[in-house]
């Protein structure tokens, strides 16, 4: 048996080919086009930006040295060869670290209060009425889309120096972002138990008590756990602008250059929050396991 | 009812005080962290009125005469997200390679990479920003590399991800067909990951210009170093005037990136 290739007459070859050619380099002109519209976007931004090469790679030992600095003690040695010297401020600092895990906590459970009471009015299935809704979601976009160490500037000039400041900007940009993360868990949710529920006379508050919120709360406990995490990372640099927590004593340390200290602080803060990362992470896993997997 | 499912209505006391006895527990760390961190209800009422006085002097926003000093300063913070990422990813795709389950298979020469990752991520933005002011000075520069490094740190870890989601079959072709293990990271793992990354740096884009917006705080350049001066000087009808700044800039990016990633990405997750 013979396998019969078919070859196309040469004129009409040659047209495909032409085709195929042609389309292959329109792709590559609008490539080209896009990276030369993104290299002239970079150029203009490094010129915004006031980059200057030559000052980086003037100054990019310090870079280096900086890092020498700081895991250097003041009597010259290596930070780990003396940890007492090294570590002297510890007990300090972990009083510091527990404000600021305080801080993340106390903002943490607010916010997820304020969202949880918030976040049925902002979900499109089960919002009372769309003003309402328009209302609050625009609300929540404003809290998460400020930034929380501008509302800690704020705060701190309102409240007074503390942790009180940050605590308070923690909690509404953590009300921000979860809102919007929790009314998304409620659109996902199953309408059928609400219609069930209705359907036997009841209010729209039983209706979310009874039919939304135990489809939900597994989602809502591991978004917060989720946000714990974050803002752990938030409040260590709160202090920066006065808020409490452990960022006061790095800006200090940083500021007037106690470089063991910048280290010691740095290292204390890595490992708290790997530890947080780390025990976050098993504690979703065993509470929402099932949930995580199906 | 309640003869047939005995389980749902006779639960053991453990299973039916677990819950109330967590929420107590949070609600006792709570009231200890009220108290600890100074919350007396005088200060915060007093604190509440005045942040009242401050929001009713914020009204009109107004500028005054230095709103083309505000449009260069949120210029600069948007070049400094820009370049603060594009630089961010450039270095973390071949650092991302060494992280990738399926590129190195050995987990000695993966674990310390992982952990340098994990470690620049632990370091805030704004800690990152302090470092390099100390390194290249006050301004905008210090920004982008700031940046830079955090955010070299989140792509490393999200870019080995994407990876070791990638299929398999197209890198074992190209080794069938004696590809060496550069054409196999070039012509298989490269193409199916490319629009996932890029959706990620456009993602990166839009948040940074988040963080690029305070990191001025800490004077690495931008819209942030006005804001915090304006905050300190009490000027307050020219913060709501910043604010607003940061607002519509920051959903004007949101607007453009969304459209790009769905360009991007949108025509391949639909395929």
């Amino acid at each position: 048996m013979t396998v019969a290739v078919s070859i196309l007459p040469e004129q009409q070859l040659a047209a495909l080919n032409a085709a195929y050619r042609q389309a292959v380099a329109r792709k590559r002109l609008r490539l080209l086009l896009g990276v030369v519209i993104f290299a002239a976007a970079l150029v203009l931004a490094a010129i915004g930006a006031e980059v200057n090469l030559r000052t980086l790679f003037t100054y990019f030992g310090n870079f280096i040295s900086y890092f020498d600095r700081i895991l250097t003690l003041d009597n010259g040695q290596r930070v780990w060869t003396d940890f007492g010297e090294w570590l002297w401020g510890w007990r300090k600092w972990l009083k510091m670290l527990g404000e600021t895990l305080l801080i993340s906590y106390v903002g943490t459970l607010i916010g997820a209060t304020f969202a949880f009471g918030l976040n049925f009015f902002a979900a499109e299935n089960t919002s009372p009425s769309s003003w309402l809704r328009f209302a609050v979601r625009r609300l929540l976009e404003f809290a998460r889309t400020v930034p929380g160490i501008v509302f800690a500037l704020v705060f701190v000039i309102a409240f007074g120096l503390g942790p009180m400041a940050g605590v308070l900007a923690i909690a509404i940009h953590s009300t921000g972002a979860l809102g919007k993360l929790f009314s998304e868990i409620v659109e996902n949710a199953d309408m059928k138990p609400v219609e069930g529920i209705r359907s036997t006379g009841a209010s729209w508050l039983a209706c979310m008590r009874f039919a939304i919120l135990p489809q939900v709360t597994a989602g809502y406990a591991s978004y917060a756990l989720l946000r714990f995490e974050i803002n752990v990372r938030e409040a260590s640099v709160m202090g920066f602008v006065g808020a409490g927590g452990i960022g006061q004593e790095l800006v200090v340390a940083i500021r007037k250059f106690y470089y063991s200290d910048v280290s010691a602080i740095l290292l204390f803060i890595i490992i708290t929050v790997f530890i947080i990362d780390i025990s976050t992470g098993w504690l979703r896993g065993r509470l929402f396991g099932r949930e995580a997997r199906t | 009812m309640r003869a047939r499912y005995p389980d749902v209505f006779d639960r053991p006391a453990s299973a039916r005080l677990a819950m109330p006895a967590m929420i107590v527990a949070a609600f006792a760390i709570l009231i200890y962290g009220l108290v600890d961190l100074d919350f007396s209800p005088s200060r915060f009422f007093a604190g509440l009125s005045q942040l009242g006085w401050i929001s009713l002097m914020m009204i009109p926003p107004d500028p005054g005469s230095s709103l083309p000093i505000y449009l260069k300063a949120l210029g600069e913070t948007l070049s400094i997200a820009l370049l603060g990422t594009t630089l961010a990813a450039v270095f973390a795709l071949p650092v991302s390679l060494l992280a990738a389950r399926n590129v190195i298979p050995s987990q000695i020469l993966r674990f310390p990479v992982r952990r340098f990752l994990d470690s620049i991520r632990g370091v805030d933005t704004l800690i990152w920003a302090l470092v390099w002011i100390n390194v290249v000075g006050l301004g905008p520069f210090a920004g982008v590399l700031a940046i830079a490094v955090s955010d070299f740190g989140a792509f490393g870890k999200l870019f080995s991800e994407a990876i070791e989601g990638a299929d398999q079959k197209q890198v074992e072709g190209i080794r069938a067909s004696g590809g060496s293990a550069l054409h196999e990271i070039r012509f298989g793992l490269l193409p199916p990951v490319l629009p996932v990354i890029a959706g990620q740096v456009l993602y990166f884009i839009e948040s940074n210009t988040r963080s690029a917006t305070i990191i001025g705080i800490v004077g690495a350049g931008g819209i942030g170093l006005q804001l915090a001066e304006q905050i300190r000087v009490l000027e307050w009808q020219k913060v709501s005037f910043l604010i607003l700044m940061i607002l519509v800039a920051v959903a004007a990016i949101d607007f453009i990136s969304g459209k790009l990633r769905f360009a991007i990405i949108g025509r391949r997750a639909v395929a």
